[in-house]
């Protein structure tokens, strides 16, 4: 689709509606920046996940560049996790190419760690888990999640929110070049979940580190996102979300909550998937997403969005 | 002094449970108890075969249980079936033809029982020579793998995406503990062989604040269940590898009283 735009060097952002038709809401932004093969971390081409006869993802291709934040968003089962473990070597793709610059270091912090009474493990103990680190860098990445009080506990005993932060302290020790985070902020309280997405924000700017990042909400992806990319087994649609929230014609598509300053990128369909992924026009409203299940969570967001003291939160932490 | 029977019973169940600690810390991190069972059950098909070919006993056991090993590792892979089934079927099936080489055997009469619970007064010098080497090489492969499969067993997809020899590791461990037991079959037997692996790590669980700690005080635990249970079999006349295990547990039930902090 629209081959000669992208050899041109232009963005694109797309919203596809039934089936691959095209909803006629593509629009050419601004010319990207000329992709420099250096920048390229990971660059994911046409992948392809299936498993005893069932297509996990289809044909899903993405990029992650140096400095830049990537999320990943879409409902439950769209593939998201599939994705990034495929991209990771963690299972295997039926079709495709994953190509990393030489010597690519990685940070992944997975969606789920069930953590084993069994094995007595210190917070310090799991900050060395896959590479013996020197206490000195134990205790700067502990330091720069706000965690390095909890060095000596047990992992078992540490709360939703702590045990993100050390889990992205443990990621982020090894001075990754790309940082891949699947749901960094499930499971944990608003006010945690702001601070991680600020202190995400930090680790790219502070170590120009990549980011691919999976969002456990449809509605909001964090303000920093550079390119967003909406799963549904295949690529439904990605690209900027600030230029998306300045842009006239996504102005009306996604609201004028999109455009508040926390660069919320509200993301709505015109047609919502049913639970085996086949299309089903939607009559009301985009919100009715079968799968979604975070809308008061979305609008107490927006509500502490238009707060103004978050407001500044956000812009200093940026 | 290596011609003391007693004294080789007591360097040889120093030496298996030196390396049943962490061998069985693992067992019990990874939840595979029941493996180590499933193992234990094939090693009755391993020493019969050995019997039939006249080869090694414990060479047997280590060839039939690597087997095994892989062998569940390629159904866990295709097969739409729980663990446990697999297990079930593998153990039982193994055990079965075991019994039925067995009958094979018209020559010499099997002592079964000295399998089934173990004779480790009846070490020979050549059993002790075996087992050091083996116990040796088990030990030093399983620092190698240490952090690799540390990491899988904490988490195995993070280990995946950040190690390279994730694989490697986790098969080198099967093969690993089809070692272990094929050695320490000879001080506690078949039936009792998972309680070596098991017990002593349970019991290193309250002691210790890391995972390194655990597997060194489960060695120490073990060490402490042999020379109980000898010294009891020798006090008693008890059969020596029961008492190892009742020793075991008494170690087990000691601790649980105690009161310890909490990590």
């Amino acid at each position: 689709m629209l081959p000669d735009f992208e050899e041109k060097g232009y963005s694109r952002i797309g919203l596809f509606g039934y089936d691959g038709e095209l909803t006629s809401r593509v629009c050419i932004l601004k010319p990207a920046s000329p992709p420099t093969d250096q920048s390229i971390l990971i660059d994911v081409d046409n992948l392809t996940v299936r498993q005893r006869g069932q297509t996990l993802i289809d044909h899903v291709s993405l990029q992650v560049r140096r400095g830049e934040i990537v999320t990943i968003i879409g409902p439950n089962g769209s593939g998201k996790s599939t994705t990034i473990k495929a991209m990771l070597g963690i299972i295997k793709a039926s079709s495709g190419r994953v190509t990393k610059l030489p010597d690519l270091k990685i940070g992944y912090v997975p969606q789920k760690l069930e953590i084993n009474w069994s094995m007595p493990l210190t917070v310090e103990r799991f900050m060395r888990l896959t590479e013996p680190h020197s206490d000195d860098s134990i205790v700067a990445a502990l330091t720069t999640t706000g965690v390095q009080k909890l060095a000596k506990r047990e992992l078992a005993v540490l709360s939703g929110g702590e045990f993100q932060r050390v889990l992205i302290a443990r990621a982020m020790a090894s001075q990754p070049d790309l940082l891949v985070l699947d749901e960094p902020v499930q499971g944990v309280d608003f006010n945690a979940e702001l601070e991680i997405y600020q202190l995400i924000a930090r680790l790219r700017d502070q170590h120009d580190c990549g980011i691919l990042l999976v969002s456990h909400d449809l509605h909001i992806v964090m303000a920093e996102t550079d390119t967003v990319v909406c799963l549904n087994g295949h690529v439904c649609c990605s690209g900027s979300p600030k230029a998306v929230t300045n842009s006239d014609q996504f102005q009306n598509l996604f609201g004028a909550r999109g455009a508040e300053a926390l660069a919320i990128y509200k993301h709505h369909h015109d047609h919502k998937h049913g639970p085996d992924g086949e299309v089903i026009p939607d009559s009301r409203d985009g919100h009715s997403h079968p799968e979604h299940s975070h809308q008061g969570h979305a609008d107490h967001g927006h509500s502490h969005h238009s707060n103004p003291d978050d407001q500044q939160d956000s812009r200093t932490a940026s | 002094m290596l011609d003391d029977f007693l004294v080789r019973a007591l360097l040889v169940g120093t030496c298996i449970a030196l390396v049943t600690g962490p061998f069985g810390c693992f067992v019990v991190w990874r939840r595979m108890a029941y493996f180590g069972d499933t193992m234990a059950h094939s090693a009755l098909l391993g020493i019969t075969l050995a019997l039939l070919f006249e080869v090694n006993s414990g060479l047997g056991v280590f060839v039939v249980a690597s087997l095994l090993a892989i062998v569940l590792v390629m159904l866990q892979r295709r097969a739409d079936l729980p663990n446990d089934t697999l297990l079930g079927i593998l153990s039982h099936s193994t055990l079965a033809l075991g019994l039925i080489v067995i009958g094979l055997l018209t020559r010499a009469p099997v002592d079964v029982m000295a399998y089934l619970f173990g004779d480790v007064l009846a070490v020979t010098r050549q059993d002790l020579l075996l087992t050091f080497a083996a116990g040796a090489v088990a030990l030093t492969m399983l620092l190698f793998i240490w952090r690799p499969l540390l990491a899988g067993t904490v988490n195995e997809e993070l280990a995946r995406a950040e190690c390279s020899n994730i694989q490697p590791a986790n098969i080198a461990f099967l093969v690993l503990l089809a070692a272990v037991i094929a050695i320490a079959i000879k001080i506690v037997g078949i039936l009792l062989i998972t309680a070596m692996l098991v017990i002593p790590a349970a019991t290193a669980r309250k002691l210790a604040r890391s995972p390194e700690m655990m597997a060194v005080m489960a060695s120490a635990l073990g060490v402490l269940a042999v020379w109980m249970g000898l010294y009891s079999s020798m006090t008693w006349d008890t059969p020596a590898g029961p008492a190892i295990v009742v020793s075991a547990l008494l170690l087990f039930l000691v601790c649980q009283v105690l009161p310890l902090k909490k990590g």
